[in-house]
C-alpha cells in the first residue's frame, strides 16, 4: 500500500464477504426449496428468498467495486484520496441502508415496506433486481454520488491513466444508467424496455468497464508487465464489450411486446458478445506468460486467470448457446436462463471482486503476500468454489434442456407445474453442488484467519 | 498487438464506437417508442390495467413468477395465464392460496379484495394480449 488513504477500502472488502456470505445461505435455501417446496414457508417463502439472494449479490459487488476504486484510484493517480472521511462515511450509510433493506424484506411484508417508503408517490419496487423500496433507490443514488465526486476528485489532482479513467468512466456510467430505475411507466412493454437500460447496460455494459480495469490493475501489478502494453489490450478489449454489447440489448427486446427487427439486431450483435470475454482470457493469460517477476502472491494470479476463463464461459458461452432468437424463442425464462445467471455473475463479477480483494488484502494487512500456507487454503477455496459453480451450471443447463423439451418443443407439451417433479433429479443435484460451494467459501473465509510467516512488505 | 498499432488509436477506436453504437440505440430506442403502440396493446392500457400492475408489482409476483419470459424461474408463467385459466379460475387460485400440501412449493395468501382481484386479472387480460410476436410456443407457457 502506497498510499494511507487506500485504507479505506478495506471495510468495503469485508462488508463485500460478509454479505456475500449472507447470499449464499439463502440461496442454499432457494436450492431446498426447489425440491421441498415448503421449506421455511410461510416464514420466508422463494420471493423473498430470491429477493435477499440477488440483492445481496448485487450490493456486495457494489461494496467490491467501491473498495476497489479506493484502492486502486489513489495508487493510479498517485496521489492521496480527496477525502477519506467521506469515503468512510459513506460506508456506514450503505452498510446501514443496506442491511435495513434486508432486514425490512425479511420482516416487513413487502406491500407494507412498499406503503411505508413512500411507494405509492412514486411506484419503482417490485420489478426485478430492483425490488429495493424508494428510500434504498435514493439512498444508492446519494451514495454513489458522493463516491463519485471523492474519486473524481483525487483523479483530477492526480495522473490520469488509462486504468483509472476507465474505471471511472464505468462507476459514472453505473450510476447514470440506474437512473433509469426510477421510471416505472404503466405500459408494461415501456417498463420492461426501460428496465433493461439498468440491468443490460449495467451487466453486459458499464460494468464490463469497471470489470476490465479492476483485473487490468491487478495484471499489471503481479506481473509487472508494461503499463502500455496492458493499456492498449484494455481499451480493445472494452471497445469490443460496448461495440458488441449496446445493440446487444435487443436480445431482450425478442418477446416483450417490441418490434420484431430486434431479433436481428439483437441476435447479430449479442452473438459477438463472446468475443470481448474471449479476449480478456487470451489477455489475463498473456499477461501472465509474459510476466516479468513472480510475485509472490500466486493466490491473486489464480483468481485473475480464473476471472479471465469463468467469465468467457459464463458470460461468453452459456449466453452464446440461448441468444439467438430461434433458439430463445424456446428457452426464455427457462433453467437454461437461470444456468447463464448462475456462472456469468460468478465468472465475470465475482471473481473479478475476489481478484482484487486477494491482491488488496494482504498489502491492506502490512504484508506484500500471505504466508504460503494461508495462500493454499485459499487456492482450494477458488477450486471448489469455481468447480462447484461449473457443476450448479451444468445441472440447470441439464434441468432446462428438459425443461423446454417437456414444456415446449414436444407434441404433447406438459404444464410447468408437472415438468418441475420431472426435473427434480437434476434440483437436488444443484443443491449439493451448492453445498460445496458454500464449503468453498468458508474455505475462503477460513483463509483469512490462517497464521504462518508472511512475506514482509518492502516498499520500493 | 504490434507497434503500428497505438494506445492513442486504440483510445480513438473506443470513444468513435462507444459514441457511435450508443446514438445507434439511441436511434433504435425512439425508433421502438414510435411504433409501439403497434404492439403494447396500450388501446386496452385502462386504468384498471394500472391498478392490477400495481397489485402485481407490491406483491413482488415476479419472485417467483415469469411474465413474458422474465422474472424468477420457480412459479409458472403468467404473461398468457389469462387465456390458459380464465379470469374465474386466476381469482379462486389466489384465494385459494396456500395449498398446505407437504413438500409442494407453496404461494402466500396476499387477501386481495374482491376489486384488486378484478384489477389483476384485467392487468394478465392486458398483458396476455401484447403482442409479444408469438412467444410463448403453446399455451402452457
Amino acid at each position: 500500500m502506497k498510499y494511507t488513504s487506500q485504507s479505506v477500502a478495506l471495510p468495503y472488502f469485508i462488508a463485500a464477504i460478509g454479505l456475500f456470505v449472507g447470499q449464499i445461505v439463502f440461496g442454499l435455501a432457494m436450492g431446498l426449496q426447489y425440491v421441498v417446496g415448503d421449506f421455511l414457508f410461510p416464514e420466508i417463502p422463494f420471493n423473498v428468498a430470491r429477493m435477499v439472494h440477488t440483492n445481496l449479490l448485487i450490493v456486495w459487488l457494489l461494496f467490491g467495486f467501491m473498495g476497489a476504486a479506493y484502492y486502486l484510484i489513489p495508487e493510479e493517480t498517485e496521489t492521496e484520496l480527496y477525502s477519506p472521511k467521506l469515503a468512510l462515511l459513506m460506508f456506514w450509510i450503505f452498510l446501514i441502508a443496506g442491511a435495513a433493506t434486508i432486514l425490512g424484506y425479511l420482516f416487513v411484508d413487502y406491500n407494507t415496506l412498499a406503503e411505508m417508503t413512500g411507494n405509492n408517490i412514486l411506484a419503482t419496487m417490485g420489478r426485478e433486481f430492483l425490488e429495493q423500496p424508494l428510500l434504498t433507490k435514493i439512498g444508492i443514488v446519494i451514495v454513489a454520488l458522493a463516491f463519485l465526486f471523492n474519486i473524481s476528485m483525487t483523479m483530477l489532482k492526480g495522473r490520469k491513466t488509462v486504468i483509472s479513467i476507465v474505471m471511472l468512466l464505468g462507476l459514472w456510467g453505473l450510476a447514470i444508467f440506474f437512473l433509469f430505475s426510477f421510471y416505472n411507466p404503466g405500459n408494461l412493454v415501456k417498463d420492461k424496455f426501460y428496465w433493461w437500460w439498468v440491468v443490460h447496460l449495467w451487466v453486459e455494459g458499464v460494468w464490463e468497464l469497471i470489470m476490465a480495469a479492476m483485473l487490468a490493475f491487478v495484471l499489471i501489478k503481479v506481473t509487472g508487465v508494461d503499463r502500455e502494453v496492458i493499456e492498449k489490450w484494455l481499451y480493445v478489449i472494452i471497445t469490443l464489450a460496448l461495440v458488441t454489447g449496446l445493440i446487444g440489448t435487443g436480445h431482450h427486446y425478442f418477446w416483450i411486446g417490441t418490434p420484431g427487427y430486434w431479433q436481428w439486431w439483437g441476435s447479430i450483435f449479442s452473438a459477438l458478445e463472446p468475443i470481448p470475454f474471449f479476449a480478456m482470457t487470451v489477455f489475463a493469460f498473456n499477461m501472465v506468460n509474459r510476466r516479468r517477476r513472480e510475485h509472490p502472491n500466486k493466490a491473486a494470479v489464480l483468481w485473475a486467470l480464473g476471472t479471465g476463463v469463468m467469465a468467457f464461459l459464463g458470460a461468453g458461452v452459456w449466453g452464446f448457446l440461448h441468444t439467438l432468437a430461434p433458439v430463445n424463442f424456446y428457452t426464455h425464462g427457462s433453467q437454461i436462463t437461470a444456468a447463464h445467471g448462475h456462472m456469468a455473475f460468478y465468472g465475470a463479477y465475482v471473481l473479478v471482486v475476489l481478484t482484487i480483494i486477494s491482491y488488496a488484502m494482504p498489502l491492506l494487512r502490512g504484508r506484500a503476500a500471505n504466508s504460503q500456507r494461508a495462500q493454499v487454503v485459499e487456492m482450494w477455496s477458488f477450486w471448489l468454489m469455481t468447480i462447484s459453480m461449473v457443476f450448479i451450471t451444468l445441472f440447470l443447463t441439464a434441468a432446462g434442456i428438459l425443461q423446454v423439451w417437456l414444456q415446449r418443443v414436444s407434441d404433447t407439451p406438459m404444464p410447468f407445474m408437472q415438468v418441475q417433479d420431472q426435473i427434480s433429479l437434476f434440483y437436488w443435484m444443484r443443491l449439493w453442488a451448492g453445498v460445496v460451494f458454500a464449503v468453498g467459501l468458508v474455505t475462503y473465509v477460513a483463509s483469512f484467519f490462517v497464521k504462518g510467516e508472511s512475506k514482509p512488505l518492502i516498499t520500493p | 498487438m504490434s507497434g503500428t498499432f497505438t494506445k492513442a488509436m486504440a483510445r480513438n477506436i473506443f470513444y468513435g464506437g462507444t459514441v457511435f453504437f450508443f446514438l445507434l440505440l439511441v436511434a433504435l430506442t425512439v425508433d421502438t417508442t414510435t411504433n409501439l403502440h403497434k404492439s403494447d396493446n396500450s388501446a386496452n392500457l385502462t386504468p384498471q390495467v394500472v391498478a392490477g400492475k400495481h397489485i402485481w408489482e407490491t406483491r413482488n409476483c415476479i419472485g417467483c413468477h415469469t411474465l413474458l419470459g422474465e422474472g424468477a424461474y420457480f412459479a409458472p408463467e403468467l404473461g398468457n395465464v389469462y387465456p390458459r385459466r380464465g379470469p374465474e379460475f386466476i381469482k379462486a387460485w389466489i384465494q385459494s392460496q396456500p395449498t398446505g400440501a407437504p413438500g409442494r412449493r407453496q404461494m402466500p395468501q396476499f387477501h386481495l379484495t374482491d376489486q384488486e382481484l378484478d384489477d389483476l386479472v384485467a392487468f394478465l387480460k392486458y398483458t396476455s394480449e401484447i403482442n409479444a410476436q408469438k412467444w410463448p410456443p403453446n399455451i402452457e407457457g
